[in-house]
């Protein structure tokens, strides 16, 4: 019962990175770019929903949406000022960048709200489950986690493969320079990455910060590296691969916690990651891109 | 020819190190130097060491690490552990730390070669994910190891310091998460010094040399250098492994300018990687001069704005985003060349409207 | 004993016959062209004689060495070099520089010599310099030895992945289009320059190539392929005229 336990609570802390993950995956399959700022906009949606139910009184439902709207504006606003001058720069010029957008995110956080941990009341009102006799209690939030991933996936995947904008975005992918030819507005399509990025991001806060309800300008960055790991460990630019990748990982690092060592967590999940990347180096469902000689 | 003006190139390098060390010196004995500034230059020398390192890996090999403080924080342990368990063997402060120094790079070194065989055959991106993860999984390694020494010989343990089994004239010299304490502070800015000028040496001879030549070619064009015959793991390995050993060498100088050295995502963690990779990038890759100015520059500056106090972290962000729109943005470069352009017309321009 | 021999050689890629069944035997000396229709695995037959793909089946024989299955490097220390359908220099070294590189394998000093400025690093470097702009006065290019590789002119460009092949020692050259993007004044420059390495450096040529007037001007000999295939081989004029070679680079 417990290793259950520990095995639910592990795919609801991997549905989180998973919906992370996808914000990254998205991102860096259509932009071509690492958005390492990805994390902090999860801290900003986490600061947002907060005040929005204590400085603004909001019920829950309202305050995500407004963490949404938030974060997406963000996102948007963030390619267009910072990433889209870099269009056709080195990959590396525009990580930098990111990592600079990262830094700016976290230190007006900073300014705006302090180093003190906020408390953040979840925002899921779902009773605990009780199953198999008592045995086995399935908190509120990990259950509205689960189920809200899995149908993030659904609707992203139908999303992409089913609308116009959607195959789009998979043109953009593929191909720029051909998705341009065929009449595709490149920069519309990536703005529209971003905001649906940001708009999961916004979700993730939100679930992230009703299971572990601390909340500081810091909070996005770990949480943004592994799901960084995760999009990476799946298959980056792969939408399922986010999904298997970010599960995998919140299993991997709840069982590591629970029956190997809470210090020697973080560890084990890189190193899972390293293994799998040695023995198949382009992730889990990644594509090999043949280089052409 | 080509081969004074890479003499004039880099003896320029070396008389910017020595100058400054002299100005230090200077303002120290006329005593203009505040102690802010003194405590910041061993950091300041021991940065530049790092970013010179990765440098080579990232602008001379071509390769994203986001591991570098991994190497750091191994030379750094290692290193305080020679001069800590080595006090009665050596009594001599100057001779443990010039070893400490030796087994610092040595060991950062091997696990240079060692991570560097499995990840410098991923693409791209996934070695910086994956050098990402080998600094993540070094520190907290570290920090959960716990180390003694008695008259038995040394013990390891990762639970906790008893499980250790010291007897009375044990000592414990790693204590886990809290580290190494009680390390004798014998960096000066002037061993700093001459550490930067050794790094230099060593990198800067290696980019000209034959090995040098292999290296920027992997980099340029790993497909081409295969076809003339060049062992590409090798030189991989080579410029990867020195990088490491050259980080080593500034955990120890870094090591043993505090009491106590533990591992934390401050100091050994993905955040500190970052930090020298934004030195080598804004100073050049590529350009070790560059990197050196930049790792000064950028660390001076927040210490600089200190008047500015709260603000400070949020204006080197927007220095950092400006800087490489300025730098890298095509449209930006485009404008720049208008702008010069349009100057040299209205020079060439003028002497025509005098007349 | 001829320089080239390939007897049978194949591969496939994912179910489809890149190269079957392919022959080749080129003479010391000659200048033999491979020709053919786009997607016909002209740039395949070079991957498979330079290592980069390992072949299905088939054997390759060297100077009589059976280099079948080695390695880009150990091809390449046996004697076989190649330029690139798209120039592939060292963009950020310098001409003179990409030719020293090409040098790597003939003039060594250990890391440590290099790092230290050893005696042995300032007469090797010194040799290798001497040698790199012998090679690069062959194509007149000694006076941008300083230049960054990648600001040099296309033809320039080409003319110097010729020149860093050639500091390898190879005794087999492949070029991989040399003339694509060429005008036909800087074709014809080509064309000599092909020739002059032949003659002077008693090199053994194989080129791939679409451009007729360069393949007719120089090429002694031709193989076509098709669809992976050889089509059919003989001396130049005979092939050109073969009514089947005519009908596969037209269509039917």
């Amino acid at each position: 019962m417990n290793f259950l336990s520990h095995l639910i609570n592990g795919i609801s802390l991997g549905s989180i990175y998973a919906i992370i993950a996808l914000g990254y995956t998205m991102v860096y399959g259509i932009a071509k770019m690492l958005n390492f700022a990805h994390g902090d906009i999860i801290m900003v949606g986490g600061f947002a929903i907060f005040n929005a139910v204590n400085m603004l009184g909001l019920a829950p439902l309202p305050a995500i949406v407004a963490g949404v709207l938030t974060c997406t504006a963000l996102g948007v606003t963030i390619e267009f000022v910072a990433y889209r001058p870099l269009r056709g720069a080195s990959s590396l010029a525009v990580l930098i960048t990111a990592i600079g957008v990262s830094y700016l995110l976290q230190n007006i956080a900073l300014l705006a709200f302090g180093s003190n941990a906020r408390q953040f009341s979840s925002v899921v009102n779902v009773p605990t489950l009780k199953l198999a006799g008592g045995r086995l209690a399935i908190s509120g939030v990990t259950i509205v986690t689960i189920i809200t991933s899995i149908i993030i996936m659904i609707i992203l995947t139908t999303f992409v493969n089913k609308t116009r904008t959607g195959q789009a975005m998979l043109a953009v992918s593929e191909d720029n320079g051909a998705a341009t030819l065929m009449g595709i507005n490149v920069n519309k399509t990536i703005t529209i990455t971003f905001a649906i990025g940001s708009a999961l991001a916004a979700v993730a806060g939100a679930l992230l910060c009703s299971t572990y309800p601390s909340l500081t300008p810091y909070t996005g960055s770990m949480p943004g590296i592994k799901a960084f790991v995760a999009a990476v460990f799946g298959g980056i630019g792969s939408i399922p691969g986010a999904m298997i990748g970010g599960i995998l990982l919140g299993v991997i690092e709840n069982l590591s916690k629970a029956y190997i060592s809470s210090q020697l967590s973080d560890a084990i999940v890189f190193s899972v990651l390293i293994v799998v990347l040695v023995v198949r180096p382009t992730g889990i469902l990644g594509k090999k891109i043949q280089e052409k000689v | 020819m080509k081969k004074n003006k890479l003499l004039i190139q880099n003896s320029i390098t070396y008389a910017i190190v020595i100058v400054f060390w002299l100005l230090m010196q200077g303002m120290a004995m006329t005593g203009h130097m505040t102690s802010l500034l003194k405590g910041l230059l061993v950091p300041l020398c021991t940065y530049t060491i790092l970013a010179i390192s990765l440098n080579l890996t990232v602008g001379i090999l071509g390769e994203l690490s986001l591991g570098h403080a991994g190497f750091m924080c191994v030379g750094a342990f290692a290193g305080a552990l020679v001069t800590n368990s080595m006090a009665d063997v050596i009594p001599g402060l100057g001779i443990r730390f010039f070893l400490a120094l030796l087994v610092g790079a040595a060991v950062a070194g091997l696990f240079g070669m060692l991570i560097g065989i499995p990840v410098l055959r991923l693409k791209g991106d996934y070695l910086a994910i994956v050098t990402l993860a080998f600094g993540e999984i070094i520190k907290n390694l570290i920090n959960a190891v716990y180390v003694g020494r008695d008259s038995s010989g040394f013990h390891f343990s990762i639970k906790d310091t008893s499980s250790l089994g010291l007897d009375e004239t044990g000592v414990v010299l790693i204590k886990g998460p809290q580290g190494i304490t009680g390390t004798p502070e014998a960096a000066t800015f002037t061993i700093g010094i001459i550490l930067v000028l050794i790094t230099l040496f060593i990198v800067l001879n290696l980019i000209h040399s034959r090995s040098g030549r292999a290296i920027m070619s992997i980099r340029d064009n790993r497909i081409a250098a295969e076809s003339i015959g060049i062992h590409i793991t090798k030189y991989k390995l080579m410029a990867f492994s020195i990088s490491a050993a050259l980080a080593g060498v500034a955990g120890v100088l870094y090591a043993h300018n505090l009491s106590t050295l533990a591992a934390t995502s401050k100091n050994f963690g993905y955040n500190m990687s970052i930090l020298i990779l934004v030195f080598v990038v804004l100073g050049g890759l590529g350009n070790i001069r560059g990197s050196m100015i930049a790792a000064v520059i950028l660390t001076l500056l927040p210490e600089l704005l200190r008047g500015l106090n709260n603000y400070r972290m949020l204006i080197y962000a927007i220095v950092l985003i400006v800087m490489m729109i300025f730098n890298s943005s095509p449209k930006v470069i485009e404008l720049r060349e208008v702008f010069m352009d349009s100057i040299k017309k209205n020079k060439n321009s003028k002497p025509k409207e005098a007349a | 004993m001829a320089m080239l021999e390939v007897k049978n050689l194949g591969i496939s890629f994912g179910g489809l016959k890149a190269v079957d069944k392919f022959n080749i035997t080129i003479e010391q000396g000659q200048l033999y062209g491979l020709i053919g229709p786009n997607g016909a695995g002209k740039t395949t037959v070079f991957n498979l004689l330079t290592g980069v793909y390992k072949p299905d089946y088939g054997s390759i024989l060297l100077d009589g060495r059976n280099i079948t299955g080695k390695s880009t490097i150990e091809i390449n220390q046996s004697g076989i070099a190649r330029t690139f359908q798209n120039i592939r220099l060292f963009k950020e070294l310098s001409v003179l520089d990409n030719v020293k590189s090409g040098l790597h394998n003939h003039y060594g000093y250990s890391t440590l010599a290099g790092i230290f400025r050893l005696p042995r690093y300032f007469k090797q470097e010194k040799a290798m310099d001497e040698r790199a702009l012998e090679l690069l006065q062959v194509f007149d290019l000694a006076g941008v030895a300083d230049y960054k590789a990648s600001n040099l002119p296309y033809g320039k460009q080409r003319k110097l992945e010729i020149a860093r092949a050639l500091a390898t020692e190879p005794k087999l050259l492949l070029l991989d289009e040399p003339a694509a993007g060429m005008n036909p004044n800087e074709t014809a420059e080509l064309m000599d320059t092909i020739r002059l390495v032949r003659d002077d450096f008693e090199m053994t040529i194989l080129l791939i190539e679409h451009d007729m007037k360069l393949v007719s001007g120089i090429c002694e000999d031709l193989t076509v392929l098709n669809f992976g295939q050889v089509l059919t081989q003989g001396e130049t004029s005979a092939v050109l005229n073969d009514k089947r070679v005519i009908t596969a680079y037209l269509g039917e």
